[in-house]
């Protein structure tokens, strides 16, 4: 007779689904009680399980970006993290950004220089934007196009992503590069 | 994604005790080719164990006046370190090249190691592949292969055919910085020197490296020697940010009135491991810094290439590469 198996066995012998495991994820400041199987991943577990549709699923391999979320200030792909490896960190997406005071000055500078057509990329492009204002690594527009290239644009707005930064970051404009 | 358990050890024991106890386990550290991977149907773990909380996370001088690197700190974390900027900016240089932000924040220094090739045939389960299946064949041989090796590669019994190259940036720096590799396991713990971690595919091409069954790095280890002053990292790849090398070279020189006392080259892109050849490198030393005497140890590291058609540009690419390097590692004006 079989038996039901439970998280601590293996499970490539069995035909019997690893349990689903009480997970405790804080996001945006508000902490998430879930019960998820291991094999969920961050991005998945945001999108699916909790409606926090914003963060974009692209190419669910870690090569455009769109996932992009902050986890304990610094960006990562949220489709290549299991949500159970997450436990016990601060996860940031694009739905925590505004506050009682507005827009984010990212979002803002988005929208006044056109920084997207479709808009598909656009919550993984300032995501990935904060976590490089936070790393601190990028003085010039050449810093900027070189540690945003995480970032797909299908649409090829980068010239007008670029912009944006540069205005929150405050770089010269009359850089030559 | 295949359905599987997970454990996170808090210990390094419970991990390596986990690792003999369950049939078909991996760790998983920061996840970044594993889960891919595994959303591919290459790797299919019954149970992940999840490394993360081990320690392993820090970055310390050595007794030696090395530095040790933990195998859980991020590549990011690495690349930007004050001590890696400062005595080993090659390792820096290399580790920025690879990759993305996103990923080197997550990716670890011993995950890197463990990279699988970027071989389109290696992805693709409805063709043959050797590393995926063995005695499948290789589908990279006869095919497109743009992006393989020219060098090291097993191509005379279809059976263990393979012409993947190990994808690596940082792997590179790290072959000619000659790192130490710490693993540690059911016998105890061992160091093996960074040429010997990777290995040309022979007859054996589904093995990428040389660690045992049930043992796990734990930390890399730099020697004191950084050639902070003469060094260069160059890339050359079909654009320029995010994606892997066609060709990349790290070269480390120690010089003294013109004279070179001291080098080191190794490639990337080019072979199943970072490529070095330590007779030909001694050629150099007690040379003057000259054009022609890099011509020549170009012409001499890369004999033997072997082009297999799309990736036949590689070999002249890989010697103009080399002889680039060390110009600017020697700070000697390009001529070309």
């Amino acid at each position: 007779m079989q038996t039901i198996l439970s998280s601590e066995t293996g499970a490539r012998s069995q035909n019997v689904l690893p349990e689903k495991r009480s997970i405790t994820l804080t996001i945006n400041g508000l902490v998430h009680k879930l019960e998820l199987a291991p094999w969920t991943t961050l991005l998945d577990a945001l999108r699916e399980y909790l409606q926090l549709t914003g963060t974009k699923k692209g190419c669910d391999h870690g090569q455009c970006g769109a996932c992009t979320v902050l986890v304990d200030g610094k960006r990562i792909n949220s489709c290549l993290t299991l949500a159970v490896m997450k436990e016990g960190s601060e996860i940031t997406t694009i739905e925590g950004l505004a506050n009682e005071n507005g827009l984010h000055p990212l979002q803002t500078a988005f929208i006044e220089h056109d920084a997207y057509q479709c808009g598909y990329c656009t919550p993984g492009q300032i995501c990935s934007a904060i976590g490089m204002i936070n790393e601190g690594h990028a003085k010039t527009l050449q810093d900027i196009r070189e540690l945003m290239s995480g970032n797909i644009c299908r649409c090829g707005a980068y010239s007008n992503i670029v912009d944006a930064l540069q205005e929150v970051m405050k770089i010269d404009s009359n850089e030559t590069v | 994604m295949n359905n599987f358990s997970y454990s996170r050890p808090e210990d390094l024991n419970s991990a390596l005790g986990e690792l003999t106890k369950r049939e078909g386990a991996k760790f998983i550290a920061g996840g970044t080719n594993l889960l891919d991977l595994m959303k591919e149907n290459i790797e299919r773990p019954s149970h992940l164990i999840d490394i993360n909380h081990l320690g392993l996370n820090t970055i310390e001088a050595t007794a030696d006046g090395g530095l040790r690197l933990g195998a859980l700190v991020t590549n990011a974390d690495t690349a930007y370190h004050e001590n890696v900027v400062t005595h080993y900016p090659l390792l820096s240089q290399a580790i920025l090249a690879g990759a993305s932000a996103q990923l080197r924040n997550m990716a670890t220094n011993g995950g890197n190691l463990f990279q699988r090739t970027r071989c389109y045939y290696f992805y693709d389960l409805a063709t043959p592949c050797n590393k995926r299946e063995p005695g499948s064949g290789c589908g990279a041989l006869r095919g497109y292969n743009r992006i393989h090796a020219i060098l090291g590669t097993s191509d005379q019994n279809s059976e263990t055919a393979c012409i993947a190259t190990h994808p690596s940036d940082m792997c590179v720096a790290l072959a000619a910085l000659e790192a130490v590799v710490r693993v540690t396991g059911p016998a105890g713990e061992r160091i093996i020197p960074f040429a010997d971690f990777h290995r040309l595919p022979g007859n054996e091409p589904w093995r990428d490296n040389t660690i045992n069954p049930g043992e796990l790095v734990t930390a890399i280890d730099l020697p004191p020697k950084g050639f902070s002053t003469n060094f260069a990292y160059i890339k050359l790849r079909d654009r320029t940010s995010y994606a892997f090398a066609l060709v990349s070279v790290a070269v480390a020189l120690e010089i003294e009135n013109n004279r070179i006392l001291d080098a080191r080259v190794a490639l990337g892109g080019v072979a199943h491991k970072p490529w070095r050849k330590p007779e030909v490198e001694a050629t150099l030393i007690g040379q003057p810094v000259s054009e022609a005497n890099f011509q020549a140890v170009a012409e001499a590291l890369i004999d033997g290439a072997k082009g297999y058609g799309h990736n036949t540009f590689k070999i002249e690419l890989a010697k103009r590469a080399i002889v680039r390097a060390l110009q600017q590692a020697a700070k000697l004006e390009p001529t070309a």
